[in-house]
Order: structure tokens, then C-alpha cells, then sequence
């Protein structure tokens, strides 16, 4: 046992007063507070109230029965939708892409992934101003391929598209740079088996090793671009505050305008166990993929 | 031969034209910030003004709002969460690889389950307790929250379980303490994985708009991300010139830094693990 090595209980206080800062910070700054947001979702505290009542449910079952949570919910789930597929199909394309070329590729790879290293809110206000109805570039690239146009981010109908494209804008970058490391990640000599046995066209190499190989990278990417997409929260408080009417409505937004708006604490903190809830399900989809891979694969 | 070639060419037209795409809104970004307000609502495009407006632009940025003031905030806070995130993860992460002791996978499973929680969740009960303790509209407000990075703890561990543990007994032997193996062994071996970890621990923490916009309500504390939401919320968004002025000052030090260290930065990306 450890406790009989000579030196043990010394590395141990070691190890303990190495620790300790970190420890004590981790369960002020994010495990107390996480704790702390559960149980005080099944209160009905506002900010500044001098009793804390607890009301069991409550909030939840007001939350159920709440039309702006429920297009909260709905709209983020949607947003979320749009952008995972169209992240990680166009990240991995332009990994793939970038990979297959000789030259050129510190450019690529710097130009796509600058927006991931740039100040993202006063990119979301140049955003603003391309979907400008008159003079923005979006309108004016679609009007000049004859294609529809619109106030987007004043339509309800597509103000949450165009939140999303941002968001792919922003993170398509972060999934090609982890799709490239797990493609230079992919033994040379399977393709080359690959090639001896006589298939080497692109579709063949790609079909047979590049996508099976991908697998751990691909769950991971789509798991990290999910849980970043659910976080939406900047975009929508600079340039849509929700609207139009409520069709920008996302669950942080939402949790924001409870909690710190209206200080509803208690409602807001049922908002966040949600998101929580949702936060989890992803990483425990993503634990459960690879667990597989890792037996069958 | 040939048919290598077209793929070659064709592979660059396709990546050329995502590029250009991708940059276009700092393209905009900047070539507004030239433009006086007439060119800018001009029905054709140009890429550079006919009458140059830089000048006026840019002063009204920094004059119409304290946008010095913002980017020396953006400074503070960064600065200031990294030497703390760096100052707990470090020997934390030498004590999860290294040592051997009683409770290690208790510590590293907290780690693992603080991994799960996203940076969102504890803002409620945060701002609670810094309303109780008169924090709010502080610095300290601001980097609190961020003084511990979970993510920077597992990276620096699976960094140094690849030390060798003869580099340590070496140390040791010497007569060095845990504390000075950290400082004066560990942390020197460990300087790209700290610089990666830091790149990143810049960009999260300068683009952190959520806990600030809770925390803070005053001009004077406000970083750059809440300055320029501030300068855009009292401008209603008409006055483009100075504000894309703005959002270029403020995305200038980031992309400068991106530019001139992306190898270390794309290095603490990937790894997150995908590997």
C-alpha cells in the first residue's frame, strides 16, 4: 500500500496542498453554484426577497405551461439543427480539401479559422449591416444571382436562419482544424493497402478508410459544435433581442431575461436545469458513441 | 497528368472561394471603417472610399465611447485570468499525473464531472453572491468566475503524465520540493502546452460576453466585447462608420495574436482530444 512507501505521507500533503486551490475554486466558481441552481429551482425566490419559500415543482410546471418557453425551446433545438449538419458537412469538406492540397494550406487554414479567433460580437455587428435589406452584401450577392431577398433579420419567418449562419461562420473553422487532426491522424498504410488492392480513386479512399478511420473525430466534433450551438446567446442579444416576435427566442436569452431582467432567480434557474439537462444528453450521446467504437471498432 | 492538374486546380478554386467568403465581413469590417456615412449607403459596393473617412472614423471611436478604456479592460481581464487559471491548474495537474496519493480520483473525477457544466450555469446563484458581497461592477466580478478553467487542469495533465517520472525522481534527489518540481521542473517542459492553453484561455476569455453583460453595468469596467454593444445600443445603428472603426480596434488584437502564434493556437485545439 501507499501509506507504507517511505516519503508517502509527505507526497500525499504534497499532493493535498497542491491541490487545494484549485479544488476550493472549482466547487465556489462552478460545482457549488451548479448544485446551488438546482436547488433553488424548486423555490420561489426573487432577487432581494427575504424568504425562501419552497414550492416543489413549481416552476417547472409554469415553465410547462409557458408559450415562451416552449418557442424558446423549440427555436434553439431548431438553431442547433441548422448548424451542427452544415458545420461539420462543410468543416469536414474543407478539411478534406485543404489536406488534399499541397500548397497553400497555412493560408486556408488561417483564413478559415479567423473567425474563430476574432472578437465575435463585433463581428456579429458587421453581420448586421451584410443583412441589411438595402445596401448589405447579402441582398446584394442574392439580387444579383436573382435569388430572394429580404429584411433578414426583421423577418420572422427567417431571422433565425440567419443567426445560424453566423454561427456556422464562426465555428465552421474550430470543426475543420479538429477534422484535419483527426485525418493526419490516419495511418498511412491503409491506403496504401487500399491501393494494392487496386481501388484508389477519391471516393474509394474516402468510403473505404478516411470516413470509418473518422469516426472518434466525427462524435467528437459534432458533440463539440452541439453543446457551442446550444450556448447561442451573443448573437441574439446584440442584433435581434429575441424578436421578431419571439422568433429568435433561445434558451440562455430567455434564462437572461428571467433571471436578471425580470430577477425572477428561482424561474430563471429552472431555464438553466433545463439547458443543463440538454448540455448532458449531448455529452452522454457523445460517451456512449465512442464506448461503442472503442468495443466494436 | 492533366487530369491531376484540373483536380489540383479545381480543389483551389473551391477553397478559394470559401476563404474569400469566410473573410468577407472583416473585409467589410474594414473597409467601412474608411467610409464617410453617404459611401457607406451607396446602392454599388466599392471596396475603398472615394473620400478617405479613416481618420474621423477612428477618432470617433475612441472619443464618442472610452474605447481605450475597453481594450485596457479586455487586457486586465485576460491577463488576470490566466496567471489565476494557470496558478491553480498547474500544480493541480502535476499532483493528478505525478503523485501518488489517497482521494487523487476523487479530485480528477470532480474535474471530470466540473468538464460537464457549461460556463452558463452557475451565472444565477454567482450573481447572488456577489450582489450579497457588493462585488458587482468590480474587476473582480468579472474574472472570478473564470479564475478556474477545468479545461486547462485535464490539458495540463495529460501533459504531464508524458514527463518522465526520471526528470522528477532526478529533481528529487537534488533536494527540490513538490512546490519548486512545479515551478522550476514541470512548468519550464510544459511552456508549449501553457502557451496553446493560453492562446485559448485569450479568445475565450476577450470574447466573453455573457457573465460580463450580468456583471457589470458601468462604462469604466466594461471589456471590449460589452464596450462595443454599448457604443452599438447608443448609436441604434446608424452611425456604421465609427462603430465597424470599433469593432476593427477591437478585433485587431486578436487576430494579430491568431496570425502570429496559429500554430500554437490550432495546437491547443486539437488537443481537446480528438487524438
Amino acid at each position: 500500500m501507499a501509506e507504507t512507501r517511505p516519503g508517502a505521507r509527505a507526497e500525499a500533503l504534497a499532493a493535498w496542498a497542491l491541490s487545494l486551490p484549485a479544488l476550493i475554486l472549482l466547487w465556489a466558481m462552478l460545482l457549488g453554484p451548479a448544485v446551488a441552481v438546482l436547488l433553488l429551482s424548486f423555490t420561489g425566490w426573487s432577487l432581494g426577497e427575504a424568504e425562501m419559500e419552497w414550492i416543489g415543482a413549481g416552476n417547472y410546471a409554469q415553465l410547462a405551461a409557458d408559450p415562451v418557453f416552449w418557442t424558446s425551446l423549440r427555436n434553439t433545438l431548431i438553431y442547433v439543427g441548422v448548424c451542427v449538419p452544415a458545420t461539420v458537412g462543410l468543416g469536414l469538406a474543407a478539411a478534406l480539401l485543404v489536406e488534399s492540397v499541397g500548397r497553400g494550406r497555412g493560408f486556408y487554414r488561417a483564413a478559415y479559422f479567423l473567425p474563430v479567433a476574432s472578437t465575435l460580437l463585433a463581428m456579429a455587428l458587421v453581420w448586421e449591416f451584410m443583412f441589411h435589406p438595402t445596401v448589405g452584401f447579402v441582398n446584394q450577392a442574392f439580387g444579383a444571382l436573382g435569388l430572394p431577398v429580404t429584411d433578414w433579420l426583421n423577418n420572422p419567418d427567417v431571422a433565425l436562419l440567419a443567426l445560424a449562419v453566423i454561427g456556422v461562420w464562426q465555428n465552421l473553422g474550430l470543426a475543420m482544424v479538429l477534422f484535419v487532426a483527426g485525418l493526419q491522424g490516419i495511418p498511412r498504410d491503409l491506403y496504401e493497402a487500399l491501393a494494392m488492392d487496386g481501388a484508389d480513386g477519391p471516393w474509394e479512399r474516402f468510403r473505404r478508410v478516411t470516413w470509418p478511420m473518422l469516426g472518434p473525430a466525427l462524435v467528437f466534433v459534432v458533440s463539440i459544435i452541439a453543446i457551442r450551438s446550444f450556448q447561442v446567446f451573443d448573437t441574439v442579444a446584440v442584433l435581434t433581442e429575441g424578436g421578431p416576435s419571439k422568433s429568435t427566442e433561445v434558451l440562455l436569452y430567455t434564462m437572461v431575461q428571467e433571471g436578471f431582467t425580470f430577477l425572477r432567480s428561482a424561474y430563471g434557474a429552472a431555464i438553466t436545469v433545463v439547458f443543463l439537462v440538454f448540455t448532458l444528453a449531448i455529452t452522454m450521446a457523445q460517451t456512449i458513441l465512442l464506448d461503442r467504437r472503442a468495443h466494436y471498432g | 497528368m492533366v487530369d491531376r492538374l484540373l483536380g489540383t486546380l479545381l480543389r483551389h478554386l473551391v477553397l478559394l472561394a470559401g476563404a474569400a467568403l469566410m473573410l468577407t465581413p472583416f473585409v467589410i469590417m474594414v473597409s467601412l471603417s474608411l467610409k464617410p456615412p453617404g459611401e457607406i449607403f451607396a446602392p454599388e459596393f466599392r471596396l475603398l472610399p472615394e473620400q478617405w473617412h479613416a481618420v474621423e472614423n477612428y477618432r470617433e471611436a475612441f472619443t464618442r465611447v472610452p474605447l481605450a478604456r475597453f481594450l485596457i479592460n479586455g487586457l486586465i481581464v485576460t491577463a488576470s485570468i490566466f496567471a489565476a487559471q494557470a496558478a491553480t491548474a498547474l500544480p493541480i495537474a502535476y499532483a493528478l499525473a505525478k503523485l501518488r496519493w489517497r482521494g487523487r480520483q476523487a479530485a480528477f473525477a470532480l474535474v471530470l464531472l466540473a468538464l460537464l457544466i457549461p460556463p452558463q450555469v452557475p451565472a444565477i446563484p454567482l450573481y447572488i453572491a456577489m450582489w450579497k458581497l457588493d462585488l458587482l461592477n468590480t474587476y473582480a466580478a468579472i474574472i472570478l468566475p473564470s479564475t478556474i478553467s477545468v479545461f486547462g487542469i485535464f490539458l495540463m495533465r495529460q501533459f504531464f503524465r508524458t514527463v518522465p517520472d526520471d526528470l522528477i525522481a532526478a529533481a528529487r534527489m537534488d533536494g527540490l520540493g513538490e512546490f519548486a518540481i512545479v515551478w522550476r521542473i514541470m512548468l519550464p517542459t510544459a511552456l508549449p502546452a501553457l502557451a496553446a492553453f493560453g492562446c485559448l484561455s485569450f479568445i475565450w476569455n476577450w470574447n466573453e460576453f455573457f457573465w460580463p453583460l450580468i456583471a457589470v453595468q458601468e462604462e469604466r469596467l466594461m471589456t471590449p466585447p460589452l464596450g462595443i454593444a454599448f457604443f452599438n445600443n447608443a448609436e441604434a445603428g446608424t452611425n456604421w462608420g465609427p462603430l465597424m472603426a470599433a469593432a476593427t480596434v477591437t478585433t485587431a488584437p486578436l487576430a494579430l495574436a491568431f496570425l502570429l502564434a496559429s500554430r500554437a493556437f490550432v495546437r491547443g485545439v486539437t488537443m481537446t482530444g480528438v487524438k
